[in-house]
């Protein structure tokens, strides 16, 4: 029999079946859209965390106090709990390597901003000039905070969009005093509206000179350094060149954590990787119960067309080419409802990323291409043996039953 | 051209043997016209399913053109029964969802004949059973005569040597049987060698050879008969 016979017959017989076909199809594509749809969800979350992750800035390290025993990241390093401080002259020695481009001292605190007896309370970052390049942030209007020393405590605020509208509404905001704590700052400019940091909208804090900071929260330490490398293939040695001065500087105790925004970025990557993995596995079972759904129907449609395969055979069809009909019958099948569940799919993770823009969500190449070849293979799996009762079918006793 | 030699089939039901061929020894020249008459059960379609190659003798030998048959595998017997065996049976048996010409062309399909070959061997056998304005036709839209000459068709497209026919008539009103047994007939005629089961005596009387079986065996042959006559 040649193929495209073998491919007619098997599509005149599903189309003689209507009902069995559409049922067999439905089962088979919601398998295979409900693959897509959850991988692609899984790999929404990734991409959009590894997104927010790349907006802290490109090739930035960054310094914790305290060690962490593991290299990686854990929630006590996320926490921020600071055993030994890191202090202003710590980062001023990160800024003596060839590597390093820039450095940010990073302090924060919360406390209430003041402005003609408006009042709210505000996050406050306390950094230096570089924290606009290295968070690749920008101003709307004004200048961020002066390229001073470090230990200068210029009375100067950087705010942010929403702060500014809070507070001034309409008024003009630079060059006014407002009143952070017990102190006054003079707004000399206002954050665009770009600009996100994990877990703080930007918009919503107020930046000051990190000497201020330190004077206005009364403490000696820093929360964070963030230290930018000059290149990618920079960032290993100044991550070396970090903890040895930092060492060398806490009389010889490893008393920091620097993490890499790689290696953040892997551990998510490898979680979301994984929970992406365990929803498509989940999914694939619903491919599997399809297959049993066509064993089923195709054991039916086996013992329905009992007298057709007796037929068959007297017509001199071998057990081979039983098998082969039957096989293609179930091939085709598994095919159009691979091809209308992709169609489903992909239309369903189109919806979700009109309904959520911030959630990429597309399945990946490699979820897509498992559940064609899941589902192909379930199909023809499951309707081997099926197929296999056909073919031993003794063709007298399907000829004579009616 | 069919020789069969001390022929038995047993069947095992529960704990007891039934043989529904006892001994059978039959030789059928070519071109002949033999009926094979006999009560309910006495083994008239085992015979024919066994000349068919659809059933196996559980002992005896089976020489179809002077080559052993019974010792073939499944795949060459499949190919024997497409090129040299025609079947006809009572129930007709054509595939409901395709046509006339469609189910006419199928033994050609299952021997992988290229459709151009195909399409002219289908056409000839339909408009040789008066067909040619049915082939488009679905089983369901066609008489009972008209689907057994479908059914004829179907037997005779591949020009086999054999047609065996099992109650051609059983299931068709008398004018119609009569045409199908004329067709067969006009068949046998042309050179094919034609066996046919039947309750009718009627039909069975037209046949120049006439078998009468028994309890699996065969009880008279016209042709011994006449022969000891
Ligand atoms: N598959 C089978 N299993 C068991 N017994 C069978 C089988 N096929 C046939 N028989 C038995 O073999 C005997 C002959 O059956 P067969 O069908 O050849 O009779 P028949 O002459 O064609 O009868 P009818 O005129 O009713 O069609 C019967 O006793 C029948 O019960
Ligand atoms: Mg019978």
């Amino acid at each position: 029999m040649h193929n495209r016979d073998v491919a007619r017959f098997a599509l005149v017989a599903l189309r003689g079946y209507p009902g069995r076909t559409t049922l067999m199809l439905i089962a088979m594509a919601i398998g295979v859209a409900a693959v897509v749809v959850l991988t692609s969800l899984g790999e929404g979350a990734r991409r959009y965390v590894s997104d927010e992750f790349s907006s802290l800035g490109t090739n930035l390290l960054i310094v914790i106090p305290g060690r962490s025993e593991t290299a990686g990241v854990n929630p006590t390093t996320l926490m921020g709990e600071t055993p030994r401080d890191l202090t202003l002259d710590d980062a001023l020695a990160l800024t003596r390597s060839y590597s390093v481009r820039r450095i940010a001292p990073l302090n924060v605190g919360s406390t209430d901003v003041n402005w003609h007896g408006k009042q709210r309370e505000v996050t406050v970052i306390g950094t230096n000039h570089e924290m606009l390049a290295i968070r690749h942030w920008e101003l709307s209007q004004g200048k961020f905070l002066p390229d001073s020393d470090l230990d200068v405590a210029t009375p100067v605020c950087v705010i942010g969009s929403k702060i500014r509208s809070e507070l001034f509404g309409a008024k003009r905001a630079i060059g006014e005093w407002l009143r952070l704590g017990d102190r006054r700052f003079r707004v000399i400019g206002i954050m665009g509206s770009a600009g996100r940091s994990i877990g703080v909208d930007v918009q919503e804090t107020i930046m000051i000179p990190v000497a201020s900071a330190q004077q206005l929260f009364n403490t000696p330490s820093l929360f964070r350094i963030l230290v930018e490398a000059k290149s990618r293939a920079a960032i290993e040695p100044v991550k070396r060149f970090i903890v040895d001065t930092l060492q060398e500087r806490h009389q010889g105790e490893k008393d920091v954590t620097v993490i890499t925004q790689d290696a953040v970025l892997a551990t998510f990557d490898r979680i979301f990787s994984a929970l992406t993995y365990a929803v498509g596995g989940i999914a694939a079972i619903s491919l599997f119960v399809a297959g049993i759904l066509i064993m089923n129907v195709m054991l039916v449609a086996v013992s329905q067309r009992t007298a057709e395969i007796g037929l068959l055979k007297a017509l001199g069809a071998a057990p081979k080419q039983i098998v082969v009909l039957f096989l293609s019958e179930a091939f085709l099948l598994s095919l159009l409802g691979t091809v209308a569940g992709l169609v489903l799919g992909e239309f369903a993770s189109l919806l979700i990323r009109k309904a959520f823009p911030v959630l990429p969500a597309q399945a990946p190449l490699w979820a897509v291409l498992t559940a064609i070849l899941v589902a192909l293979l379930t199909g023809l799996l499951f309707s081997l043996l099926p197929a296999r009762r056909a073919a031993r079918l003794d063709p007298v006793l399907a000829l004579s039953r009616r | 051209m069919i020789d069969l030699q001390q022929i038995h089939r047993n069947f095992q039901v529960g704990d007891q043997v039934v043989h529904a061929l006892d001994d059978i020894d039959l030789h059928i020249a070519a071109g002949e016209y033999v009926s094979i008459m006999g009560p309910s059960g006495s083994g008239k379609s085992t015979l024919l399913n066994l000349i068919g190659l659809l059933d196996r003798a559980s002992s005896g030998r089976y020489l179809l053109d002077g080559e052993d048959v019974t010792t073939l595998s499944d795949i060459e017997q499949a190919a024997t029964r497409n090129h040299r065996i025609g079947f006809v049976f009572q129930a007709f048996h054509l595939v409901p969802r395709l046509t006339a010409a469609e189910n006419v062309e199928l033994p050609l399909v299952l021997a992988a004949m290229p459709v151009e070959q195909r399409k002219p061997l289908v056409a000839r056998a339909l408009e040789s059973l008066g067909l040619s304005d049915r082939a488009h036709h679905k089983p369901e839209q066609l008489s009972g005569g008209q689907r057994q000459r479908v059914a004829i068709a179907r037997a005779t497209v591949t020009e086999p040597a054999v047609l065996l026919a099992d109650e051609p008539t059983g299931n068709l009103d008398h004018k119609s049987g009569d045409d199908v047994i004329n067709i067969l007939e006009s068949l046998n005629k042309r050179g094919i060698t034609l066996i046919v089961v039947t309750h009718d005596p009627e039909i069975g009387g037209r046949a120049r050879r006439r078998l009468e079986m028994r309890d699996g065996q065969i009880e008279t042959d016209s042709a011994t008969e006449s022969q000891g006559a």
